[in-house]
């Protein structure tokens, strides 16, 4: 019946000047022009972004979150990256 | 702790599930029968609609049905992403619903006969679909929750624009308000089949509670709709077909009549006014989109072979 599924894309969508792009879904799209005409019908139909990437699926790495727990563990005793670590005294303002 | 733990522990604390992580089996089925189903839905539901755009009653109204059918295909666009995040190829799922394998939606083997309809539909089915689809942009999987934010901020103008269109019905002549009345008389009773089975005939409904997959049972949205949409048909005049409607004081809301579930099963088994009808018309647009996707193929090939070539001079 069907052939097989056109190759998948994520998009990301820019909502503002001065905000990230920011991931919203997939599509699948025979080209890069074609994927980008179809993510503005699909995901901009009400002006929701200035600006679009389209990005083959198959090209993005993600990491593993069955290794989250060692992946991130670098991060995990480092209290003193925050400033809450370190006491102010009550007289000291702005800072 | 288990992968089994993990999961649990991760649904008790309302900490959504994403598409790589650990999920029973059972769960991976159960939504990817929801949302292809759903997406499923939204792609049928374009053709009751589309049999009335080229006779809408006035331009505004064209443009205006044009855009929310439009919107249809997009929210099946967004459930099928959603779906394909589970390792159900959309393909697949396309091939399932143009064998008549896969399910969709009761409501829309039912046909358009008046204008009226598609105030009926926009007012009462898309309603109908909001309560439905609130609650599930809280479900517990991640990318069909997103899908579903999504699709409940395009939904509004749905149920507005059909309540306008029985508005204006309503107000008019005699025949066209009982163009609206008996507009409602055929959609009221298969809008409330919408919900689904009674609670207790409904076999999913318990795993689906349990792992916040749903929020609410069939029972409990069906009356919900009711409360709301009684004082909403009172405004506009029209008299809800049924008999036993009771405002109930105890339980603050409505007591209704039963909804005829023969019928109901009847068209969720392919025995419907349109089932036939709905599925020939998505088979034949299918067929008929071939050689677009087969050019579209060949020109990306033909592209990417050509700057190939750049790439290499
Ligand atoms: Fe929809
Ligand atoms: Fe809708």
């Amino acid at each position: 019946m069907s052939q097989k599924d056109w190759p998948l894309w994520e998009v990301f969508i820019r909502s503002r000047q001065g905000l990230d792009h920011k991931h919203v879904g997939s599509l699948h799209a025979a080209d890069a022009r074609m994927a980008m005409e179809n993510a503005r019908d699909v995901y901009t139909r009400r002006l929701e972004g200035v600006s679009i990437w389209v990005v083959e699926s198959k090209n993005i790495h993600a990491s593993n979150p069955d290794e989250a727990a060692q992946f991130y563990d670098p991060a995990e005793d480092k209290a003193y990256r925050h400033p809450t670590f370190y006491n102010v005294p009550d007289d000291i303002e702005h800072m | 702790m288990t992968n089994e733990e993990i999961f649990e522990k991760k649904i008790q604390d309302e900490v959504r599930i994403e598409p790589k992580d650990w999920m029973p089996e059972a769960y991976r089925k159960t939504l990817i029968r929801q949302i292809s189903q759903h997406a499923h839905s939204e792609v049928v539901g374009m053709l009751p609609e589309a049999n009335w755009i080229t006779r809408a009653p006035t331009l505004r109204r064209k443009a205006t049905l044009l855009a929310k059918v439009q919107d249809e295909a997009g929210h099946g666009l967004y459930l099928y992403s959603a779906m394909e995040t589970l390792g159900m190829p959309r393909s697949q799922a396309i091939d399932d619903l143009l064998s008549g394998k896969a399910k969709y939606s009761s409501i829309f083997n039912y046909p358009t006969l008046s204008w009226a309809d598609m105030g009926t539909i926009g007012w009462l089915v898309d309603g109908a679909a909001i309560l439905n689809q609130v609650p599930l942009c809280r479900t517990s999987y991640g990318p069909y929750a997103r899908a579903m934010v999504r699709v409940c901020k395009e939904e509004s103008f749905h149920q507005r624009q059909g309540f306008e269109i029985m508005q204006s019905l309503c107000e008019g002549s005699a025949d066209q308000k009982a163009m609206a009345q008996d507009a409602i008389n055929r959609w009221w009773w298969p809008t409330l089949m919408m919900f689904g089975p009674r609670d207790a005939e409904s076999g999913n409904t318990e795993l689906s509670m349990k792992w916040r997959i749903k929020r609410f049972t069939n029972d409990e949205l069906r009356q919900k709709f009711v409360d709301m949409m009684v004082p909403q048909a009172q405004f506009l005049g029209l008299t809800i077909p049924d008999e036993k409607l009771k405002w109930n004081a105890d339980k603050n809301g409505y007591d209704f009549g039963d909804v005829d579930w023969d019928e109901f099963w009847k068209v969720v088994k392919g025995q419907g006014p349109c089932n036939k009808q709905r599925l020939e018309a998505r088979n034949k647009a299918h067929d008929q989109g071939a050689w677009v996707r087969e050019a579209a193929a060949a020109y990306a090939e033909k592209r990417a072979k050509r700057e190939k070539i750049g790439a290499s001079a």
